[in-house]
């Protein structure tokens, strides 16, 4: 490639990755040069800064034309600015969690580390979302995973973080070794690594051992990622990284990994194994395996919620929690219905801002009663009024009550499973059942706040950071619940359905 | 008289108190009870000049708004356009339980004084609650129905968990976890028809449900699965006999100002759901299922006055003879004839009074007392002469003497069944002696058994706590001797369900 070629591009179209990339640079060396007496919570305010800069570029990059440039390895659609917001937002709010956090034993040593690794991981996660090539899907799934594996056990001197962090380094490798396995069969067959090329080869197969071929490859794929979105089989990482791994890790694990476990999903389903035709060569490769899909969805929804009841630390509550709500998300996509990314958008829209406010509020509640037992919230109601109804409203919206965004999430997962034909009764209603069965253990920690006693009577030390996350968790939460059209205009409007998502 | 939104203000009237709440401190206890009992009064208000101007000839189509509210699909991709509007109108049927909503709304916020403690929750909540239930009655959006259904449940889920008594949080999960399974089905109905006809307004589904006698829309098979999960899930909330256990602890356990609200209107929720969308939208599958809701509602009739029979606590005969009573119902709509559903509709209305008036009894004694055990609670005819007099009343018109609204109901729901299913009706009749035998057993011992000494020193009803009774004693007077109140804005209801049957 000379440089003619490579001036040629459009980079404007990376505009958010380049500000991202260059923020991490910048963090990196100042960390380095700081002396060393300087505290690095600066270094958090910077990257914040970064990433609400590389937010008002994809702004700027709204209604563009879908366009790809580096020999279609890096696309920008629709899809990829609808998710890359999401993304972005989520990842603002983490480090917003992050510059306040401070753990026992303090990490004022590697605190620098702490924000870069963010901006790595969240750099990742938005070359996931625009990747129109194997290559650079995984390049960036890696670049996230390892960003995270470092990040979970970033307390270096706290044996739970340790723990997590070993686990999830173990898990993940094993999860991206069969994702990758499965990648090459669908290169083997193809040919090709871009996405785009495959999308018009595969529809042309007709011999039918390719087809078992990929088949397997769909399998090996879906399995393995099911490791990023936390579902099952690959979920048990979840709950003890969730609790070992420092707060705002958690919360970026569950929210902005999960968010990027997702695109990759929907990108590798929609344009390789949507366009394989199955062996009568009437559907799509994609649609007879729909059952299979359901299986995953079903497993995870009832593992997620069952397990969920029985536990007594909150953030393994919340790990539980939001295995189940990749079940739910998983019913959207096994449905495939015709409005999918929408639904997918909106619900991890609504996840990213209600799960980010309670991680918000754990992180206080927490933090001051140096346990993250559930009855750390007995008599929250007393302590702190804000806190407790805060937190219910959030509650309240993961439950899918109506009046959240939670509830009009769900509603739109549901409608997806049954507006297809044949439409999927049986996992509409496990999604439903299963979400009754959460009633359980939400509403547990509701009881806890207004019902028990507070063991003490401290008022907790809110910082006007953390204070400020969750009021956009709940306001958006509630907005989202009563005018969800703000953000169906908003999809309508800005990205006409995602109409160029293959093209 | 009608402006534009009125329905809209009628629903949503009581957010005004709830926001006033909010600005209150929380020690200023009468102030907070003098604001949540006149949040309560602008719907009364409301509801009754709409019911005047009807009774005088005013349409009542004139009051149904409608304003676009979601809109998830886009067209082009979906072929159908998925929206949701915000719909309210009411009919006759609905105005009435509305205001009976309006009404037991105020006289439970009068006979809320008698809560102990964190009175601004339990009014903030109390007027959510309301909120729920006018709105469920005022909804014409099967979507909006089901929204102010799970609204109902939230705060009652807290008033009871909260302010109830010695096993109140056992009671509130049972409650929570029942209702929640039957809001569960009622949305998988709710969803499955939304999908099929495109619509959730409930006039356009029952027309093109009306007009789809081909069964394409939606198969016949399809049709009787959706009565029947119909049927469950309206047969949780009201109860029928298998899944009832859920509301006798509730009325044991929850406060009565609440039980008063619960039993006069949360119970009839299920009763005007099986009447308007179970007659209306599926009038055809119901006819075949009419037996088998006539048995049912023979069994509960005297599966609730057996059990009535054998309990020593008053608040456990009242439960049961509230299931009891709410067999009546089920008779009534069983008959399909205009007899039978005008004597459901006056059942609904009059034991919703009745409930009412017995549980402010309750609420009264046990003020009083501190138990409602038949046994200790005896003598109350020397202690509290008033009380044991309304007392009376209220007995004598639950179990139907002529003259009150018990007696209409019963008369004409059985009138309906005797002209159908003769055998089933002369069994069914066993259940009216029955209810005389139990509610005779229970109120002469307590009237007229042998006082306790220490029961001597007690006031009687209190002027405040009179009012209400009052009040209710007088509409039930005015039901039993002038029907015509309540029959004069039914018929034109009544006409259109028996139209949708055939004739």
């Amino acid at each position: 490639m000379d440089l003619e070629t490579l001036l040629s591009y459009h980079w404007s179209i990376m505009t958010p990755e380049f500000i991202i990339l260059g923020f991490a640079t910048l963090l990196s060396l100042l960390d380095l040069f700081m002396p060393r007496k300087i505290n690095r919570r600066i270094l958090g305010w910077l990257a914040l800064t970064g990433i609400l800069a590389a937010t008002i570029s994809v702004f700027t990059l709204l209604g563009s034309a879908p366009e790809s440039i580096l020999y279609d390895t890096f696309r920008l659609d629709s899809f990829a600015i609808a998710f890359k917001l999401l993304l972005l937002i989520g990842a603002a709010l983490v480090m917003m969690l992050a510059v306040s956090y401070e753990p026992r034993e303090r990490i004022d040593e590697y605190r620098g580390e702490f924000y870069y690794l963010f901006l790595a991981g969240l750099l990742g996660a938005l070359i996931m979302s625009s990747s129109g090539d194997l290559i650079t899907l995984f390049i960036g799934l890696e670049l996230l995973s390892l960003s995270s594996y470092i990040l979970a056990g970033i307390r270096k001197k706290h044996l739970p973080s340790n723990e997590s962090a070993m686990k999830y380094v173990i898990n993940g490798g094993i999860s991206t070794a069969i994702t990758l396995f499965g990648m090459s069969y669908v290169y083997g067959i193809s040919g090709t690594t871009n996405l785009k090329e495959m999308a018009a080869f595969l529809p042309t197969i007709t011999n039918n051992q390719h087809l078992y071929l990929l088949a397997l490859a769909f399998f090996m794929i879906l399995i393995g990622l099911s490791f990023k979105i936390a579902a099952a089989p690959f979920h048990m990482w979840a709950p003890d990284v969730y609790e070992g791994a420092p707060l705002p890790v958690t919360a970026f694990l569950s929210v902005v990994s999960k968010t990027a476990g997702f695109i990759i999903i929907l990108r590798i389903l929609l344009s390789i194994f949507f366009n394989v035709p199955d062996q009568t060569g009437t559907t799509s490769l994609m649609l007879s395996l729909q059952d299979y899909l359901a299986v995953i969805a079903g497993a995870t929804m009832i593992i997620g919620n069952v397990i969920a009841l029985r536990q007594k630390n909150i953030k393994r509550m919340f790990a539980y929690s939001s295995i189940a709500h990749a079940g739910y998300l998983l019913v959207a996509v096994t449905a495939m219905s015709p409005f999918l990314v929408e639904t997918t958008w909106f619900y991890l829209g609504a996840y990213l801002f209600m799960t980010l406010g309670v991680f918000a509020i754990i992180q206080i509640v927490t933090a001051s009663a140096d346990s993250e037992s559930i009855n750390e919230f007995g008599g929250l109601y007393r302590r702190s009024p804000f806190l407790a109804v805060s937190m219910s409203i959030l509650l309240l919206s993961l439950a899918g009550i109506p009046g959240t965004a939670g509830f009009i999430g769900k509603l739109n997962i549901f409608m997806g499973a049954l507006a297809t034909d044949p439409a999927h009764y049986i996992l509409a209603s496990l999604l439903i059942a299963t979400t009754v069965i959460s009633y359980i253990y939400y509403f547990g920690v509701m009881v806890q706040i207004f019902f028990r006693q507070a063991e003490s009577t401290k008022k907790f030390p809110l910082s006007p950071v953390v204070g400020i996350v969750i009021i956009i968790c709940v306001a958006a939460t509630v907005i989202l619940g009563i005018f969800p059209n703000i953000a169906f205009d908003f999809l309508h409007e800005q990205f006409s359905s995602f109409k160029d998502f293959i093209q | 008289m009608m402006f534009p939104y009125y329905l809209s203000l009628l629903v949503f009237s009581p957010l005004i108190g709830i926001l006033v709440l909010v600005f209150i401190p929380k020690v200023k206890e009468p102030f907070i009870k003098l604001i949540g009992f006149l949040a309560t009064l602008p719907a009364l208000i409301l509801t009754v000049i709409a019911y005047i101007a009807h009774r005088n000839g005013a349409e009542l189509s004139e009051l149904a708004e409608k304003v676009g509210w979601m809109q998830f699909v886009n067209p082009e991709m979906a072929g159908k356009i998925y929206s949701i509007d915000y719909e309210l109108g009411v009919d006759g049927f609905s105005l009435l339980m509305l205001m009976l909503t309006a009404l037991l709304s105020t006289l439970a916020a009068i006979a809320s004084i008698h809560i102990k403690k964190e009175w601004k929750g339990y009014f903030m909540l109390f007027l959510l609650l309301e909120i729920g239930m006018l709105g469920v009655f005022a909804a014409e959006n099967l979507i909006l129905f089901f929204i102010f259904f799970e609204i109902t449940l939230i705060p009652t889920f807290f008033l009871i968990g909260k302010w109830g008594y010695f096993e109140k949080e056992k009671a509130a999960f049972k409650f929570l976890v029942y209702n929640g399974l039957g809001s569960a089905i009622l949305l998988i109905v709710i969803m499955v028809l939304y999908a099929r006809t495109g619509t959730s307004n409930i006039e356009a589904i029952m027309s093109i449900m009306a007009s789809d006698s081909d069964h394409l829309v939606v198969s016949a098979g399809t049709k009787m699965g959706l009565l029947i999960a119909l049927v469950v899930a309206f047969g949780v909330k009201l109860p029928i006999f298998p899944l009832h256990s859920w509301m006798v602890e509730v009325h044991v356990q929850a406060p009565p100002s609440i039980v008063m609200l619960h039993a006069g209107i949360l119970l009839k929720i299920g009763a005007y759901g099986l009447i308007k969308f179970g007659m209306g939208i599926f009038p055809d599958q119901f006819q075949s299922l009419a037996v088998w809701l006539a048995v049912l509602g023979v069994i509960n009739l005297l599966y609730g006055a057996f059990l009535a029979f054998i309990q020593t606590d008053f608040k456990k005969v009242l439960a049961y003879s509230s299931i009891s009573h709410m067999g009546v119902v089920l008779i009534g709509l069983g008959a399909l004839n205009a007899a039978g559903i005008q004597g459901a509709i006056f059942q609904v209305v009059s034991h919703g009074l009745i409930a009412a008036l017995l549980f402010l009894l309750v609420s009264i004694v046990h003020e009083r007392y501190g138990t409602s055990d038949m046994a200790k609670i005896s003598g109350l005819a020397k202690s509290m002469p008033i009380a044991a007099g309304i007392l009376l009343t209220a007995a004598l018109a639950s179990l139907g003497i002529p003259g009150m609204s018990g007696f209409i109901s019963e008369f004409m729901a059985f009138l309906g069944l005797f002209k159908e299913m003769p055998v089933l009706a002369a069994i069914g009749c066993l259940g009216i002696i029955m209810t005389a035998a139990y509610l005779l057993r229970a109120v002469l011992s307590i009237t007229f058994g042998e006082a306790k000494r220490e029961n001597t020193e007690v006031n009687d009803v209190a002027p405040l706590e009179a009012i209400p009774a009052a009040i209710l004693v007088g509409l039930i007077v005015l039901i039993g001797v002038y029907p015509n109140i309540l029959s004069g804005s039914l018929t034109s209801t009544i006409e259109t369900i028996l139209l949708g049957m055939g004739g």
